[in-house]
């Protein structure tokens, strides 16, 4: 083999660099982590906080395979809530308030601690080309260093500008310079680019807040974790204020609407609908008089504070304004204007579902230059990157992430098949088998895949297994077990006279049927542990639903089945609009499930290319 | 395996219609209708009857097994008398049959492939077929839609639309300014919707203009000769003609025989730009009205004249007011009868390679879609009041109902929904 100084080189040590490196690290191939500062590895550019809905989710798979992400978080939350506990299992979704020193410090203790991995402190400018395809960099400093493969994840610093009212500078972040060297490198590719946009609000002195008027919001009596092998928050808990815009808030953003950069007309690119600004708000809601704010600690021994929902690019005297027209905030003092940050990316239908990009062999893409947003989303990148950057080096099959089996499926067969209008942020809503994604039983769904491929420690295998022992045990045990309607009756839960014997575990799918139910009935299934129990439970809930879905997977799982070969000639497909031709010919669906998703797809284009496909494969057999 | 049945392409003219039946509940559903089922491979004559007794039909009855059939799976194949009520009614009866669904377009295709029981060489002309055959139905549909059922299924998609984004918002967004209690709304809009659905599952609007056989709309600007040349079709006055451009303001439509094919003629508005407000509302229905149709008649000033509505498929272009114009292309004229017969010739020749019966099946497919939405909006309902807040729940059995009603209100996607959420809610921390 020829010698090469790096298996994999990381360009960026944000959430999806970090979590790339570790990813390549856990597969046993050599790492380099190219990124400006050292001491920038892990920085949480924007809230300080991690998960959520959809975003929980994500965390929870990330761990699932041994990613960083969950472990970080726990290491560095201050405060724990899980959300809509009061509503089902599948959509809750766990999230915490993170300090930023101590997830930052978690993130680079962990990639130290990794073999493997070499942290190269500069700026990378170009790559180096082998028959068209990437395999190393070269540095600012004219250093080249060679790989087998590169992941790349630019964040906002691809051709990034800060915007604060008509004040605009090139920067990746506040303090930081862009990447423009590589943008024009990437131009080079002839990728099909676009521009987006996000915000952040000012920060503020905590010191300087009047806490006591506030309403406080403090953490979960009971907290969930991120990681499945983690028990207890280690970092002290806080409470977050709550506090809200008001009318004349309002009005001085609206006498300033033209100095906003936003509305002066100095941004192109688009914003995320679900994350808008203050001015946004206050534009499109006017009729709403006051908005909520969160008032989020940005560490425990960090003044800083980071005013959640007041986002904006207006000039940072009348940031100062409205933030003091605020209840609690009258005195408050602004460390760091909040501003609006437009960058590039690359639209994601150029990518395989691997994240390497189709027509640049060995440049895997991962986050926000995906046109995402969100930690969790560019970590889930980061790490399907790195997974499959590492088993492409190794000459191994691809790890394929499906809808059916993952949130990180969902969101990656959107990206590359749907492409994107604006951030693209994570929602439940977006995995139609909901009921079966769910943070709970991430491990059980992806720690064998992980497991199957190498990328999971010895230590949560063997916990993993011990918990799948024990749940096994207590489902075969509740499935054996069978009560008369009458029997259960008896208990007060109400049951159609049928009499149809029902299992315990088909007692546990009833709303309002809990474990302690079981109990009256029969005692001795005492024995089975809290969490087995809390477990079985939430598999059990929604038994008849995924019943009922097994069709619509099996069906989907089929389609994914039916692969669709690099070289197809969708040209050759006679019959076919060329509105549609062009559509598969750009996004090139890797197989029929996909190609069935891809918009204006009609029954007999996707029999054509099955037919197609059939024929090929009979002629080789 | 999902057991599916459908109306099998049977050819315009044809005086039996064929039903076909696939999947592993296939023989059993065939012995219900028929009572028993002979061998495979041979034709039984049976008499037809539903569940509840009703004789539904004498037809053939044929089965293949497994392995040896169209699909590869165990098939029955019913040949009909062909007449629309007996269609209506096996396909009615196979749909209320546990396990069997409708086939969607080229299902049956689809299976075959699948179970390497296609010569693939054939494959091309089939994808034609279902082409053709899905294009059949989008057009079916398009009619369906542009009457009253049209108007009511718009406002079941925004309404189940509304439901599902203050569920998901509920769900999604539950840190931020949404109503807590969306209870009261969703169950509202779930209860119009279904008291809407069950009006038309009972058949309200039966007296909406679908009905089986072929539709051919004559295009063109104003006074070519349009009416003129549907009045010579039709042998009688149905519409009115008169020199003054623009007369035919509304579609006109006349049901006849040709050559033994259900047909009706429509005849449109003039197609011209114009001022005239009315006139335009006329033109845009006009250009409406005619894509839904099975076929166009595109009737020209002249040879050298450029069709205000580009032609679809094997459309028929002409030069119209023959009797005027000395030209070497095809021309007719409705009023000395030159051509007309060249025409029907066309129509019937175009129109006898068709599907017919699409619309009993459009319409049955309506049926079992609105019956199973009905049927989730009830447990959506059931989910949503009970007090337990499993509004994942609900929410599943929303989007279940959504899915079912695809061919009536379009696919909704959850970009539909989170559209629906961003304009109503100020969202984002």
């Amino acid at each position: 083999m020829k010698h090469r100084d790096h298996d994999v080189i990381v360009i960026g040590g944000g959430h999806a660099g970090a979590e790339a490196a570790h990813a390549a690290a856990r597969m046993g191939v050599r790492v380099a982590l190219v990124t400006l500062k050292r001491d920038g590895i892990g920085v949480m550019s924007c809230n300080p906080a991690i998960g959520g809905l959809g975003k929980g989710h994500l965390v929870r798979e990330i761990d699932a395979l041994d990613g960083l992400m969950g472990r970080t978080a726990d290491e560095a939350g201050i405060q724990f809530r899980l959300l809509n506990r009061r509503k089902g299992p599948a959509v809750q979704g766990p999230r915490a308030q993170a300090d930023r020193k101590l997830y930052r410090r978690a993130v680079q203790r962990h990639l130290s601690q990794a073999p493997g991995i070499e942290v190269i402190e500069g700026e990378a400018v170009d790559f180096l080309m082998e028959n068209n395809a990437v395999r190393g960099i070269l540095l600012a400093d004219g250093t080249p260093i060679s790989s087998g493969a590169v992941v790349l994840t630019t964040g906002t610093f691809l051709r990034g500008v800060i915007h604060i009212g008509d004040e605009r500078r090139a920067g990746g972040r506040m303090g930081d310079a862009p990447a423009l060297r590589l943008a024009e490198r990437i131009d080079g590719f002839g990728l099909p680019l676009g521009r987006l946009k996000t915000g952040t609000p000012p920060r503020l002195d905590g010191r300087t807040i009047d806490w006591a008027r506030l309403e406080m919001q403090p953490g979960d009596d009971e907290p969930v974790m991120f990681s499945f092998l983690s028990k207890a928050p280690t970092a002290r808990q806080v409470s977050c204020g709550i506090t809200h815009t008001n009318e004349r808030t309002h009005d001085i953003i609206r006498e300033n609407l033209g100095r906003s950069a936003m509305y002066g007309g100095h941004i192109e690119g688009v914003g995320p609908r679900y994350c808008p600004s203050i001015e946004d708000k206050v534009v499109r809601f006017a009729d709403k008089l006051s908005h909520q704010i969160f008032l989020e600690p940005e560490g425990i021994d960090d003044p800083t504070v980071y005013p959640n929902g007041i986002s904006t690019s207006l000039p940072a005297e009348v940031q100062a304004d409205y933030v003091r027209s605020i209840a609690g905030l009258e005195g408050a003092a602004i460390l760091q204007p909040g501003y609006a940050i437009e960058y590039d990316y690359v639209d994601p239908r150029a990518l395989r579902r691997t994240l390497e990009l189709r027509e640049v062999p060995g440049l895997y893409l991962a986050g926000q230059i995906n046109g995402t947003t969100g930690y969790e989303e560019a970590a889930a990148q980061g790490m399907v990157a790195g997974l499959n950057a590492s088993l492409n080096i190794l000459s191994r099959d691809p790890l394929i992430f499906q809808r059916s089996e993952s949130y990180i499926g969902v969101m990656v067969d959107d990206l590359v098949t749907r492409g994107v209008t604006e951030p693209y942020r994570m929602f439940t809503s977006r995995a139609e088998f909901r009921l079966s994604l769910r943070a709970d039983n991430a491990d059980q769904r992806l720690t064998p895949v992980g497991a199957a491929i190498g990328c999971v420690c010895a230590e949560r295998q063997s916990a993993f297994e011990a918990k799948m022992e024990r749940l096994d045990a207590a489902r075969r045990r509740l499935e054996a077990t069978m009560w008369t309607p009458r029997e259960i009756a008896a208990t007060g839960v109400s049951i159609s006279a049928d009499g149809a014997r029902r299992s315990a575990f088909d007692l546990l799918s009833f709303p309002n049927v809990e474990f302690d139910t079981l109990l009256v009935l029969d005692p001795t299934l005492g024995d089975i542990d809290e969490e087995t129990r809390g477990q079985t439970s939430r598999d059990a809930l929604y038994a008849k639903y995924l019943e009922r879905q097994s069709k619509d997977v099996e069906a989907m799982q089929r389609d994914e089945g039916e692969a669709i070969p690099d070289d197809f000639d969708f040209e050759e497909l006679s019959g076919l609009s060329g509105e549609l031709k062009q559509k598969l010919l750009r996004i090139r669906p890797a197989t029929l499930a996909q190609a069935g998703r891809v918009e204006g797809m009609t029954p007999a284009a996707l029999t054509l290319i099955l037919a197609k496909l059939r024929q090929a494969r009979r002629k080789s057999a | 395996m999902d057991t599916i049945f459908a109306l099998t392409s049977a050819r315009g003219r044809a005086g039996v219609a064929v039903v076909r039946i696939s999947g592993p509940d296939a023989w059993n559903a065939g012995t219900i209708l028929a009572g028993s089922l002979a061998r495979p491979r041979q034709t039984a004559l049976r008499r037809l009857t539903a569940p509840d007794g009703t004789v539904l039909d004498e037809a053939l009855v044929l089965c293949f097994q497994a392995g040896h059939s169209f699909t590869g799976e165990d098939v029955v194949e019913l040949h009909l008398h062909g007449s629309i009520a007996t269609v209506k009614a096996v396909l009615r009866t196979l749909g209320d049959l546990p396990g069997l669904r409708l086939a969607e377009p080229g299902e049956f295709t689809r299976r075959a492939l699948e179970n390497e029981c296609l010569d693939l060489a054939q494959v091309e002309g089939l994808a034609d077929l279902i082409e053709a055959e899905t294009e059949s139905q989008r057009r079916q549909a398009l009619r369906v839609l542009s009457g009253a059922l049209g108007a009511a299924a718009a406002g079941w998609r925004a309404d189940l639309i509304r439901a599902a984004a203050l569920l998901e918002a509920t769900i999604d967004f539950v840190d931020e300014d949404i109503p807590v209690d969306v209870t009261p709304e969703v169950t509202e809009l779930i209860d119009r919707v279904s008291a809407s659905l069950r009006r038309e599952a009972k058949g309200a609007s039966a007296a909406e203009r679908i009905r089986d056989g072929f539709e051919v709309a004559i295009v063109g600007p104003p006074n070519v000769g349009k009416s003129t040349l549907l009045n010579a079709l039709a042998g009688r006055d149905a519409a009115i003609t008169s020199d003054i451009a623009g007369t035919t303001r509304d579609v006109i439509e006349v049901r006849m025989d040709l050559r033994g094919l259900p047909v009706t003629i429509l005849d449109t508005a003039g197609l011209r730009a114009t001022d005239d407000r009315i006139e335009t509302l006329g033109v845009e229905r006009a250009i409406q009205r005619a894509r839904a149709a099975d076929l166009r008649v595109i009737l020209l000033e002249s040879q050298e004249d450029q069709p205000l509505m580009a032609p679809l498929g094997d459309d028929i272009l002409a030069v119209g007011k023959a009797d005027l114009l000395a030209t070497q292309a095809f021309a007719i004229s409705g009023l000395t009868g030159a051509g007309l017969d060249r025409l029907i010739d066309m129509i019937v020749a175009r129109l006898e390679t068709r599907a017919a019966g699409v619309a009993t099946a459009t319409r049955e497919r309506h049926r079992l879609a609105i019956l199973s939405a009905l049927g989730s909006l009830g447990s959506a309902r059931e989910e949503v009041t009970c007090g337990c807040v499993r509004s994942e729940v609900a929410a599943e059995e929303l989007r279940s109902a959504i899915r079912s009603l695809d061919s009536l209100v379009g696919r909704v996607d959850v970009e539909h929904i989170l559209d629906e959420i961003f304009a109503s809610f100020c969202l984002g921390k």
